[in-house]
């Protein structure tokens, strides 16, 4: 099995760490740090449970190789939340009941915090279009817009 | 039981310094080397055990393949490693070539485009790959790199069937350039998926019709077809009658039912053979209508300022 030696800053800590060549960062994510926050849905690129930000831009960590972020930055959700980035999403999140089983949220939560970054007043059509990428099968997503709509009116 | 999660299959992970590295690991590694980009496919057949290399040659660091370069008299040169998303918002794009924007917007959610490239969705060679349409209706053609050296490839020469192209498995797709659109072009993209965005299509139809003189109807049309057929396709008939035939309402339906006729579509979980066959129809009706409602304006305008 092929190791090797990556530099990564994670939630803000830069560290080294030796990692297998065909792991993936979802799995590097949760299975080497315990980042759990990040979840496993679909592993195919389809769900959006997995997306974290890799330098600055959402991406789904299953369809990421580990030793690609070699000298990248990777947030999660426990270290947006850390520094309080998450905190008005969030509040909304939890507002307008936008959360059933929960385990699409940090996903959801992440995308929008990158709409909003790029797009601090979104429509709703590009709220939606941003979460394109991020199922649900609770909620029915209508409060999941409705929420990113307050938090960029908050 | 089957493992709902397997974990990916072991290989290596190269990360070439140069285009020629790259080209020489490939080749002195057949069969077991594999070009690597956005990773959004590769990396879903790996987990299904559909490919099985040795190695990923990651080609994303190498120089000049982040760029995009725009020269207003040359046209538009993408390159490799562009992600989707670098790609919908560059000025250029936007605003010379928007079908191709249009139908990468249409690619997966924004996390996905984040690393999906054109390039890649092209050397994939899916019949329902998105953004191949418009490529081949602005004309594109590929700069392709292998042991001997540069070649060009007209992209509507690629494609050999689903998943297949005449690329050596020793040569990498370096970037894709775009002449101008012909002057006064207009175009459409118009696609029906399951869901209105992030489905894969279960047929998309792009178009480009520009003022042509040396055509009896004045213009010329391009017309191309996706997800019904083993590969992306232009639909030749109609693109004929638009050019020979004077155009008006009768005209357009007509061409719309040729492309209708002239595509064989399959039956899949995500609509049946006659349902695509039909929406083939419609799609271009629609679009056909609205092109040249935008070409009639044009002259109409041009005869206003005269």
């Amino acid at each position: 099995m092929a190791d090797q030696i990556v530099q990564m800053t994670v939630n803000g800590r830069l560290e080294q760490y030796r990692i297998p060549q065909h792991m993936t960062l979802l799995r590097f994510l949760r299975e080497m740090l315990a980042l759990t926050g990040t979840k496993n849905g679909c592993e195919a690129g389809e769900c959006g449970a997995c997306t974290v930000l890799l330098n600055g831009e959402p991406v789904n960590s299953c369809l990421v190789l580990a030793v690609e972020c070699d000298g990248a930055t990777v947030e999660t959700v426990e270290g947006l939340t850390e520094r309080g980035a998450l905190a008005a999403l969030q509040q909304t999140f939890m507002e307008e009941n936008a959360i059933q089983c929960g385990f699409c949220t940090p996903g959801m939560l992440i995308s929008a915090y990158a709409l909003l970054q790029r797009s601090p007043h979104p429509s709703d059509q590009e709220i939606k279009e941003a979460l394109v990428g991020n199922l649900c099968r609770c909620t029915g997503y209508e409060r999941i817009v409705k929420a990113v709509r307050q938090a960029a009116q908050a | 039981m089957i493992n709902p999660f397997p974990v990916l299959p072991e290989f290596e992970y190269i990360r070439p310094k140069t285009a020629e590295e790259a080209i020489q690991f490939l080749q002195s590694h057949p069969e077991q080397a594999r070009p690597f980009l956005g990773g959004t496919d590769c990396l879903v057949a790996l987990r299904n055990r559909r490919i099985s290399p040795n190695f990923l040659v990651d080609l994303k660091y190498l120089d000049g393949f982040q760029d995009v370069i725009f020269h207003p008299h040359d046209g538009l040169t993408i390159a490799a490693a562009v992600s989707m998303n670098e790609m919908i918002a560059s000025e250029p794009v936007k605003m010379t070539y928007p079908l191709i924007a249009a139908a990468a917007r249409e690619v997966g959610g924004y996390q996905l485009r984040s690393r999906a490239t054109l390039i890649g969705n092209i050397c994939n060679a899916s019949p329902c790959g998105d953004t191949i349409a418009p490529c081949l209706v602005y004309g594109g053609m590929l700069a392709a790199l292998g042991p001997d050296g540069k070649r060009c490839i007209a992209l509507k020469d690629f494609f050999l069937g689903p998943g297949k192209t005449i690329l050596q498995p020793n040569e990498i797709v370096c970037s894709i350039r775009f002449p101008l659109p012909p002057a006064g072009s207009r175009g459409k993209y118009l696609s029906i998926g399951r869901n209105a965005l992030g489905d894969l299509a279960i047929a998309a139809v792009t178009i480009l019709a520009f003022p042509d003189a040396s055509q009896p109807s004045g213009y010329c049309f391009r017309i191309a077809l996706t997800a019904v057929a083993p590969t992306v396709i232009f639909a030749e008939e109609a693109q004929r009658l638009l050019s020979q035939t004077p155009l008006n309402e009768k005209t357009l339906e007509q061409a719309a039912l040729l492309a209708g006729q002239c595509c064989s579509p399959i039956d899949d979980i995500r609509a049946s053979a006659h349902y695509r066959r039909e929406m083939v129809r419609v799609l271009t009706g629609r679009a056909l209508q609205q092109v040249w409602n935008a070409l009639q304006k044009d002259v109409q305008q041009e005869g206003g300022n005269g």
